[in-house]
């Protein structure tokens, strides 16, 4: 690792504040970043930790109903805490392993977007809206391909709120060695419509199967899927698996979802 | 009833209590002071000529104590292989240099170019990334069959091509085995590839070299599996420090795998820049440097076929491999694909007429060489797929095919050139039945099914050769080493034994079961016994742990040891006794005199010993220590069968293991819970090969799987509880324990029957595709049920 | 360099660290607690497990100066004063869930916390909870027998030799 400072700040007033340094960059629980640092391939001179400020922690619900959870609370939290959304409790209960779960959180799973990470399907899936220090940015707009988001320099997510639909079911397919997903979807069925999205498979990252989406809008159910399938294409290709066989997870994921769902 | 002491017992571990309180003292925990630390900087490319390193902006940096490249290295020697195969033509096989640091050219990903010793790690690394390196790319060579091409690029430009050696084994029958083949009722073929593995011990290597400038001393400790094979061959053959000037100490050990045995550049040049330096030299791996720098194991890529005659009765077989030796000769990565592997190629089987060849091709690749079971299991893979396939083929059980052909009387000279002293494969095949519950398969299959899923069961046999071996034997055969163990057994006065064994322990668990052995033959509390291992300082010249010799061979040099020992005490209990040496006996931790109520304890004998106020001077010596070298007259031969139940998911291709039940004849046993616990080791490294592990290159000689993100390591939810026994018990004719050894079958053993179990998953699913690489990877799977 | 304090097995500890050391150097090479290991550089292998606050994490993958003022507990405090081996420790022993004995202290810290959350795990919990650390030796059987055992529960079932 590169040297740095290090700054703890206990607001997010501070902690934007502390990013305005030169190459400052912030670090939540780190189970991403501190990897990336003693490979080198990140050099911030100044790390803001967001592990100490008390009003990006935690889960609540809001007077819409949406469940809000705090930027710097961690997968655990949220496996232990989001009991209004069992589906989402489930999805980080299975992240990486329980010490990871400990340090990890959301909004530096959500920041970082990483093609294979659970997070941003739960988080496109649901239609949830990623709140920053300065705006409020709606899934759709955020997720921009592979490790790309929308926040700005210096921009934190300080919260994630999530509608909660009527029923919902995260599916995941293990990549063997890294144990993130090899292919993951998430299906979540509202009131207005179903939305489905899918992780590990694209090289654009986080996707919205629509045409499934808008199959089983009509008819939730694992056979609507019957005859949908996804182009191998502009699927990532590696040791674990071609493009085609990520396309044909895609599928059986989505049923597994569907079916454990309604 | 089970013993609760001395040989036959579960004794727990005693070095259990330091690892579990965090009390072990393993290399990275030793830090001498004053120490520096060393950052190798290694090759991104595969291939390529080393134009210039300039260290020029590196070398004043903060922290920097020197920086060295492969230009200090020009007068020193070269990393040595110690393993010398002669091939088909009588020609010894080509033999490279292999150079401290990079000098001329780079061949594989992760040799060290240049090395920067620093106060701190950081600042070493800091001063690496300002090394300037001018380094002209050339095409690499991965694939073996296109490596031994007419025209391919030259990993070796000095050697007249990319072929080690073309090994025939036995060159003399191989007129008679294709002519077995052109005579047979049924040939059986298939083509297969044993994946590359990485040993990944769950401690990466350390190397930490001290010099004493006033005496001339030399110290390394390291992670190693034998210590003094370290300093023989750093010694002798690249530094030139003589053994009396340099000692080797490998402390607790966090596992070996093979991967440790080896001499690594890393560990010549800590030894070496602490002389320079003038004060210690750290290196402590990462893991993702201990993917490019520690040997491999496996990668053969082979064409195996079998003859049956009308009865389906074995006729011949013949076998076609190429072996990957990487860049350059590992330490035993010779002997590997050819004298732990040609030889073991009968298998359980009565076949009469064999012939193996093996090519041994280099490649831009990290060097490879034995790993759990080295050879062993590429050949129990191939021959137990085969026979599987040929009893597919003929549409018979496998199990009976197996049975038809099983070896039935020893000793049985193999036409591999070994004797198998003793077995019995159809009690291991008949418990293994038992283990299994075939007969409630259907019933389990039917169940799966219903939830959608598929079920197979697949079985294997093996043998192994182990506990090597005879010295003048393996001299014949190409080795540069004698492959004895040895033994000092110092009694102190007061009773007690210190046991100095140049066997190593690195997870194996010595310091309890060979305190059982020697306590047994004295009769003795165990906790009188200690066990010393792993530092040059204070035991005797030993070749150390691998190929599960440590009690075949080590255990052996102890108990001879033991008897030198037991013999003198008698000689001095019968004085103490003013009895004749032939009427006394030891007994309990006594010497009785035969038919009399005489007796004097063993303390007693001791103390006479050292202080000798009555006692025979004029004919023995006071004191009491003995030192003994065993050399085995035959390798030892475990076998067993193994059966494996998985289950299969159509859709996602995803196979886990439900059932595994193994059946080892080991010989006898000194600690059974020992040897369980290395059975479980070794199969979850076996099933760790046949569903996860693979270490993968791109064309480019880039290393895919580089780290556990991509490198799937076995977790225990992949994994099964095993169904272990190894009461079946022909012991070994030619040790005085009659133990045959145990650290290797389980990943010899295991792969064939996960193999065969997702087979027959596939093919009770409707699809015969004859033949699956491992790893059995989900995507693989699934691509062949729907190729 | 900061100055931290924290306490450490229950016993204050302080030391001088750079923003980069990670908790798992300070540990070592400050305080020289070599209990605690390293074994791998991706945060998967799970050898450098300590206890937070009571929450277990990877040290290796955590800052020492977010450890300021924490409450951290290691293999070298999980045993008595007096050396007794505490209920999971003695279960690894009596079961032989360690070899080489490198995984070991995080096995141990793992176990704890699983323990510590869910007091009657199952066999499929105990295999989900140690995804995180990796054991090469022992193939898990007598190490998730061991937490079975540790728990209280009866494990004759589960083969022995
Ligand atoms: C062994 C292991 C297994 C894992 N398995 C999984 C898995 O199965 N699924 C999965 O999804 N993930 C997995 N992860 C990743 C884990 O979930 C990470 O915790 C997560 O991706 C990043 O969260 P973090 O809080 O640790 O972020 P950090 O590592 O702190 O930061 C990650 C990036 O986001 C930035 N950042 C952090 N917080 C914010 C913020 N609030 N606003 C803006 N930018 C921010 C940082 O600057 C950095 O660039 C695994 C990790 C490990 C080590
Ligand atoms: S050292 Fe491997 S996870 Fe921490
Ligand atoms: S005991 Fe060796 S890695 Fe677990």
């Amino acid at each position: 690792m590169y040297n740095f400072d290090v700054e703890m700040p206990t607001s997010i007033a501070d902690a934007v504040k502390a990013l305005g340094r030169e190459e400052a960059q912030p670090m939540s629980g780190g189970q991403t970043l501190i990897p990336t640092l003693k490979a080198r391939l990140a050099a911030p001179s100044v790390l803001v930790s967001l592990h100490s400020i008390p009003e990006m922690k935690g889960v609540c619900k809001n007077d819409a109903g949406d469940i809000c959870i705090g930027g710097a609370t961690t997968h655990a939290t949220v496996a232990a805490e989001a009991v209004d959304y069992p589906a989402l409790a489930s999805l980080a209960a299975r992240i990486g392993d329980p010490a990871v779960r400990n340090r990890g959180t959301i909004g530096g799973s959500v920041a970082n977007n990483d093609p294979s990470a659970c997070y941003p399907a739960g988080v496109l899936g649901s239609g949830a809206t990623i709140v920053t220090n300065n705006r409020e940015i709606a899934a759709d707009d955020y997720f921009l391909g592979m490790f790309e988001t929308a926040l700005e320099e210096g921009e934190i997510v300080t919260e994630v709120k999530f509608p909660i639909p009527e029923v919902a079911h995260y599916e995941k397919h293990l990549q063997p060695a890294s144990r993130f997903p090899l292919v993951a979807v998430f299906v979540a069925k509202f009131a207005d419509g179903v939305r489905v999205a899918i992780t590990g498979a694209s090289e654009n990252g986080v996707f919205r199967w629509t045409e499934a989406e808008n199959a089983l809008s009509g008819n939730f159910s694992a056979s609507a899927l019957d005859g949908l399938s996804l182009s191998g294409d502009k699927m990532i290709s590696d040791l674990h698996g071609s493009g085609k066989y990520r396309a044909h997870l895609c599928g059986v994921m989505a049923k597994r979802a569907v079916a454990a769902a309604s | 009833m089970p013993k609760d002491h001395g040989i036959g017992a579960s004794s727990k571990r005693r070095e259990d209590v330091r690892f579990l309180t965090g009390e072990g003292n393993y290399t990275d925990d030793i830090n001498v002071n004053g120490q520096a630390y060393v950052y190798f900087l290694r090759s991104d490319i595969a291939h390529g000529t080393l134009n210039s390193v300039d260290t020029s902006a590196a070398d004043g940096m903060e922290g920097v104590v020197k920086i060295f490249t492969g230009a200090d290295f020009e007068a020193v020697g070269s990393v040595p292989c110690g393993w010398q195969v002669t091939d088909k033509h009588g020609e010894v096989m080509q033999e490279p240099r292999h150079p401290v640091l990079a000098h001329g050219k780079v061949r594989h990903v992760g040799e060290p170019i240049a090395a920067v010793v620093a106060e701190t790690l950081e600042q070493a690394r800091d001063a690496a990334e300002a090394i300037v390196l001018d380094i002209t790319h050339l095409p690499a060579v991965v694939d073996m069959k296109e490596a031994v091409k007419e025209g391919a690029p030259k990993v070796h430009d000095d050697l007249t091509s990319n072929l080690c050696y073309d090994w025939g084994f036995v060159e003399e029958n191989k007129a008679a085995v294709d002519a077995a083949f052109e005579e047979a009722h049924h040939v059986t073929t298939l083509e297969l590839v044993n994946n590359r593995l990485v040993a990944n011990p769950m401690e990466p290597r350390v190397a930490v070299g001290d010099f004493a400038r006033g005496t001339g001393d030399h110290t390394l400790y390291t992670t190693s599996q034998n210590p003094h094979v370290i300093r023989l061959l750093m010694g002798a053959f690249v530094l030139g420090i003589p053994e009396h000037k340099l000692r080797v100490v490998a402390p607790d050990v966090g596992g070996g795998f093979g991967t440790k045995i080896f001499h690594y550049q890393e560990e010549a040049f800590v030894t070496y820049a602490a002389k320079v330096c003038n004060r210690a030299v750290k290196w402590t791996s990462s893991r993702s440097e201990a993917f490019m720098s520690d040997a491999h194991g496996r990668d053969h890529v082979t064409k195996i076929q079998l003859a049956l005659d009308k009865d389906n009765n074995f006729t011949a077989l013949r076998t076609d491999t190429y072996a990957n030796m990487g860049a350059y000769l590992s330490t035993f990565a010779p002997s590997v694909p050819t004298w732990l592997h040609g030889t073991l190629m009968a298998g359980n089987y009565k076949t009469p007429l064999i012939y193996v060849n093996v090519k041994a091709v280099f490649t831009n690749t990290v060097p490879v060489d034995a790993y759990r079971g080295a050879g062993r299991p590429e050949a129990t893979y191939q021959l137990e797929r085969l026979v599987d396939k040929a009893a597919h083929e003929l549409k018979v059980d496998p199990i009976k095919l197996r049975r038809q052909n099983f070896i039935m009387e020893f000793p049985y000279a193999t036409p591999v050139a070994v004797e198998y002293d003793t077995g019995d494969y159809v009690a291991t095949m008949d418990k293994l039945e038992e283990m299994a519950d075939i007969a409630g398969f259907k019933k389990r299959r039917e169940d799966s099914e219903a939830k959608g899923k598929l079920r197979g069961f697949g079985v294997n046999c093996y043998i192994e050769a182990c506990g090597i071996a005879p010295s003048n034997l393996v001299g014949q055969l190409g080795a540069r080493a004698g492959l004895f163990e040895s033994c000092t057994v110092r009694v102190n006065a007061t009773g007690g034994l210190v046991v100095m064994t140049g066997s190593h322990s690195h997870g194996q668990g010595h310091e309890t079961s060979f305190a059982q052995v020697v306590a047994d033959m004295i009769g003795i509390p165990e906790d009188m016994v200690e066990i010393v291992h792993g530092d040059t300082a204070n035991t005797p010249m030993g070749m150390g742990t691998y190929g599960s010799r440590s009690l075949a061979v080590g255990g052996s040099a102890m108990v001879k040891a033991t008897e030198k020992i037991i013999a003198k005490a008698t000689k001095i209990a019968s004085h103490l006794l003013e009895a004749s040496e032939g009427d006394v006996e030891l007994k309990d931790g006594a010497f009785t005199v035969a038919g009399t109520d005489k007796s004097v304890a063993w303390g007693d004998v001791t103390l006479a010993a050292y202080v000798p106020h009555n006692y025979p001077l004029e004919e023995i010596e006071p004191g009491l220590e003995e030192t003994a070298f065993y050399d085995p007259s035959n390798f030892t031969y475990p076998s067993g069968a193994y059966a494996c139940e998985v289950e299969l998911d159509p859709e996602t291709g995803q196979v886990t293991v439900e059932r595994f039940s193994a059946a080892d004849d080991f010989g006898n046993i000194v600690n059974p819970m020992i040897v369980t616990g290395q059975v479980h080791g070794g199969l979850a490294q076996g099933i760790g090969q046949a569903l996860l592990e693979n270490c993968a290159y791109d064309s480019d000689g880039q290393l895919l799987s580089a780290s556990y993100m991509d490198y799937a390591m076995p977790r225990a939810s992949d994994l099964p509880f095993y169904d272990v026994d190894h009461s079946c018990q022909t012991p070994c004719t030619h040790n005085p324990l009659g133990v045959k050894g145990c650290g290797e079958a389980g990943a010899i053993g295991s792969p064939p029957a996960v193999v065969n179990a997702v087979l027959d998953a596939m093919r009770s699913g409707g699809k015969d595709v004859g033949h699956i690489d491992m790893p059995v990877s989900p995507h693989r799977v699934w691509e062949a049920m729907n190729s | 360099m900061t100055q931290l304090k924290m306490t450490v097995n229950g016993k204050a500890a302080s030391g001088e660290v750079e923003g980069r050391t990670l908790l798992v150097q300070f540990l070592r090479e400050n305080l020289g607690m070599t209990g605690t290991h390293v074994g791998c550089d991706t945060s998967q292998c799970g050898a450098c497990v300590v206890h937070v606050n009571g929450e277990a994490v990877k040290s290796c993958t955590m800052l020492a100066v977010e450890a300021n003022g924490a409450e951290v507990a290691t293999i070298e405090g999980q045993a008595a004063p007096d050396g007794t081996l505490n209920t999971i420790q003695q279960a690894f022993q009596d079961h032989h869930g360690l070899q080489c004995g490198f995984c070991t202290p995080g096995m141990v810290m793992s176990a704890a916390a699983l323990l510590k959350d869910n007091p009657k795990p199952t066999v499929d919990d105990v295999r989900h909870y140690l995804d995180g650390n990796i054991c090469r030796c022992t193939g898990y059987h007598n190490i998730v027998k061991a937490i079975m055992a540790a728990s209280g529960q009866d494990v004759s079932a589960i083969a022995a030799e």
